[in-house]
C-alpha cells in the first residue's frame, strides 16, 4: 500500500527566503508523524502544501495516493485540517459552522445536521452550540475547530501546532482526542515546537530546520542521538559546584555548569538510577541541593546536538555558533 | 466522548454543476446567517443611501436647473449611485473574508471553485434589492412618482440590478487583487469620483464641456439615463437602454473570469 503522505524534494520560496528547501517525507498509513522544529523552520509551509492551500515551486507531494497539485480535489475529499489559527466563521454559532462545513462536504442537509449534533456532543460543546464562536474561549474554539476537521472522518489529518497557546487542561484534551482518532485508523501529521508533544503523540518524528528534514526516527532513537533525558541540579551554595560536579557519575565533558544559577546539568540514560546516584553522591559529601529534576531535553538542546548551533544563535543570522549554556 | 461508528464518505466532485449550485447556495445561506447575527450593520447599510438621497434632495441640490422637478430627476440618479457604491461594501466584505482563518478551511475542502464568491454575490444582490425597495419607498414619500407601466418599472429595476451585478464582480476582483484591508481605502476613495462623475445629481449640460463628455461616457450615466427614461422621470432620454445593458454585461464578462482565476491562484 502506498504511503499516506509522500513528499519528494519539495521547494517553496517566498521572495528571497527558501521556506522549503528540498524537503523529503514519508508517512505510513495509520501512524502519527510529527514535524518538530523551531519557528520559521518551514513546518507550516509544508502543511499548507499538503493541504492544497499552497503550490510548491518544485518537487512532488502526494496525500492518500493523490498528487496535491494535479488531483487537489481528490486530496481535499480525504483530509482534515486543524490550522494554527482557528478556521471557523466567528460570526456564526458552533452548530451553524459544523452544519455549513457538512453541507460543503456534500453530506446532504439531514446528515450534515446529524453530524453536527454528534460532533458537538463528542467535544462537549452541545450546551454552547448556538453561541457565536467569537464568544467561545480559546479551548472551546480549538475543540470546535478540531470537530470541523473531523466531519468526514478524514483519511489523513493535519494538525499545525495543535496545542500552541492552550492551557494545560485544553492541551490534554486535544492530546486525548488525537489518540482516540489514531485508534480509528486515521493517519496524523502534526507539527510542534515541543519535543514533549512529539514524544507523547508521535510514532515517528522528523526534525525540520531551514526547510529540510535534518533527522528522523522514533522518539527513542532521536533521544539516543541527542543525548536523551537530562538531570538538572541546583545547589544552595555556589561555592560547592566544582566539588559536586567532581562527584558526579557522568563524563566531565557532558556536564554544563551555570554558576549564576548555582546549577549544573548532565545527560542521563536511565532516569531513576541517575537520580538515585546523584542524591547519594551529594549526601555523602554533605552538599545541600535546592532542587533536583530529571527532564526531557529542550528543543534548543536537540538542535544544539543535531546542528551544532543553538536556536538562540540560529536567530542571530550568520554569527558564530557558541555554546548556549 | 462517545465513539462514532458511522463512516462519512465524501462524494467526489463528479457531481459538477449540481455541487457548484448547492455549494453556492450554502455560501449564500452563510451570508444570510450573518445578517441574522448583525441586524444593526445591515440596517446601517440600508439607511446610508437614504441619507444621501435626502441630503442631496433638500440640502445640496435644491434649486438646481435640471429642466424639471429636481426630486424627479434625483431619485433615479441616486438609485444608480447606490448601485455603484455597493462596490465598496463588496470589496470590504471580500477582503475581510480573505483575511479570516475560515477561508483556509473552505479552500482545503472539496467544494466548487468560486462558490465562496458566488455566495457573496448572491447575498449582495439580495441586499441591493432590499435597499432599492426601501429607497423607492422613501422616494415616493418625498413626492417622486414613476410615470410608467408595471413593465417599464420592472425593466428599470432590472437595469439597476444588472449594473450592481457588474459592480459586484469588479469589487470582488479588486478585493482579491488588493488582498489587505489597508488597500481597501484606496479603492473606497476611487469609487467616489466614479460615482459622482456621472449625471446622478446634475445634468452634463450644467458642467464644463469636457467634464460633460466624461460624464456622458460613464457607464453609470447610461444606466441612470435609461432608468429615468423607463420611469418616465425628468432627464430620461430614449436610446440608452441598449448601452445600459451592454456596458454591465461587458464589464461582467471581463471581471467574472478574472475574479475566478484570481481566487484559484490564491495558492501561488
Amino acid at each position: 500500500m502506498a504511503d499516506a503522505i509522500h513528499v519528494e524534494g519539495v521547494r517553496k520560496r517566498y521572495r528571497d527566503k527558501a521556506a522549503l528547501d528540498g524537503l523529503d517525507l514519508r508517512v505510513e498509513h495509520g501512524t502519527v508523524h510529527a514535524l518538530l522544529g523551531p519557528n520559521g523552520a518551514g513546518k507550516t509551509t509544508m502543511v499548507r502544501v499538503l493541504t492544497t492551500l499552497l503550490r510548491p515551486d518544485s518537487g512532488r507531494a502526494a496525500v492518500a495516493g493523490y498528487d496535491v497539485v494535479t488531483r487537489a480535489d481528490r486530496v481535499r475529499a480525504r483530509i482534515g485540517l486543524l490550522g494554527q489559527h482557528a478556521a471557523l466563521d466567528e460570526e456564526l454559532g458552533g452548530r451553524q459552522n459544523l452544519e455549513m462545513f457538512g453541507r460543503l462536504y456534500h453530506l446532504g442537509a439531514r446528515r450534515a445536521r446529524a453530524r453536527a449534533d454528534e460532533l458537538l456532543a463528542r467535544f462537549g460543546l452541545t450546551d454552547n452550540g448556538d453561541k457565536q464562536v467569537k464568544r467561545y474561549s480559546g479551548g472551546m474554539r480549538r475543540r470546535l475547530d478540531l470537530a470541523a476537521s473531523l466531519i468526514t472522518e478524514p483519511e489523513v489529518l493535519f494538525l499545525d501546532e495543535p496545542t500552541t497557546g492552550l492551557d494545560p487542561r485544553s492541551r490534554a484534551e486535544v492530546w486525548a482526542s488525537v489518540r482516540s482518532l489514531v485508534g480509528g485508523g486515521t493517519t496524523v501529521l502534526l507539527t510542534t515546537q515541543y519535543l514533549e508533544e512529539a514524544d507523547q503523540l508521535a510514532d515517528q518524528i522528523s526534525v525540520v530546520d531551514r526547510g529540510r528534514v535534518i533527522a528522523d526516527g522514533t522518539a527513542d532513537e532521536l533521544k539516543a542521538r541527542t543525548g536523551g533525558d537530562r538531570i538538572d541540579v541546583v545547589l544552595r551554595d555556589a561555592d560547592r559546584l566544582a566539588a559536586a560536579v567532581a562527584l558526579m557519575p557522568f563524563a566531565a565533558d557532558d556536564v554544563t555548569v551555570d554558576a549564576d544559577r548555582r546549577s549544573f546539568s548532565a545527560p542521563v540514560t536511565d532516569r531513576m538510577s541517575a537520580l538515585t546516584q546523584v542524591v547519594r553522591a551529594l549526601e555523602s559529601a554533605d552538599i545541600e541541593a535546592e532542587d533536583i529534576a530529571v527532564r526531557r531535553p529542550t528543543l534548543d538542546e536537540v538542535f544544539l546536538r543535531l546542528t551544532g548551533r543553538s536556536e538562540e544563535v540560529r536567530a542571530q543570522d550568520g554569527s558564530l555558533a557558541k555554546e548556549a549554556v | 466522548m462517545s465513539a462514532v461508528s458511522t463512516t462519512h464518505t465524501v462524494r467526489e466532485r463528479d457531481g459538477g454543476p449540481a455541487f457548484a449550485l448547492s455549494d453556492s447556495w450554502t455560501m449564500t445561506r452563510r451570508e444570510l446567517a450573518h445578517w441574522g447575527r448583525q441586524p444593526v450593520q445591515v440596517a446601517v447599510g440600508v439607511v446610508f443611501p437614504v441619507m444621501i438621497l435626502l441630503m442631496f434632495g433638500y440640502l445640496i441640490g435644491g434649486g438646481r436647473n435640471v429642466g424639471g422637478d429636481y426630486i424627479d430627476y434625483l431619485v433615479p440618479g441616486i438609485l444608480a449611485l447606490t448601485m455603484t457604491f455597493g462596490l465598496e461594501s463588496t470589496v470590504i466584505a471580500v477582503t475581510q473574508d480573505l483575511n479570516k482563518g475560515v477561508i483556509d478551511r473552505f479552500r482545503s475542502m472539496p467544494m466548487a471553485n468560486g462558490a465562496v464568491l458566488v455566495g457573496r454575490s448572491a447575498a449582495d444582490m439580495l441586499q441591493s434589492a432590499v435597499s432599492l425597495a426601501v429607497m423607492i419607498g422613501v422616494g415616493y414619500a418625498i413626492g417622486w412618482r414613476a410615470h410608467t407601466t408595471a413593465g417599464g418599472f420592472l425593466a428599470a429595476v432590472g437595469l439597476l440590478l444588472l449594473f450592481r451585478f457588474a459592480m459586484l464582480w469588479i469589487g470582488i476582483y479588486l478585493a482579491l487583487v488588493a488582498g489587505k484591508p489597508e488597500l481597501v481605502q484606496a479603492v473606497q476613495i476611487l469609487v467616489w469620483p466614479v460615482g459622482f462623475l456621472s449625471n446622478a445629481i446634475a445634468t452634463p449640460a450644467s458642467m464644463p464641456a469636457w467634464l460633460g463628455t466624461v460624464v456622458q461616457w460613464n457607464p453609470m450615466s447610461q444606466t441612470a439615463t435609461a432608468v429615468r427614461d423607463l420611469f418616465g422621470s425628468v432627464g430620461g432620454a430614449s436610446g440608452h437602454v441598449l448601452s445600459a445593458v451592454l456596458w454591465p454585461v461587458a464589464l461582467f464578462a471581463v471581471f467574472f473570469p478574472l475574479a475566478l482565476r484570481r481566487f484559484a491562484r490564491l495558492s501561488h
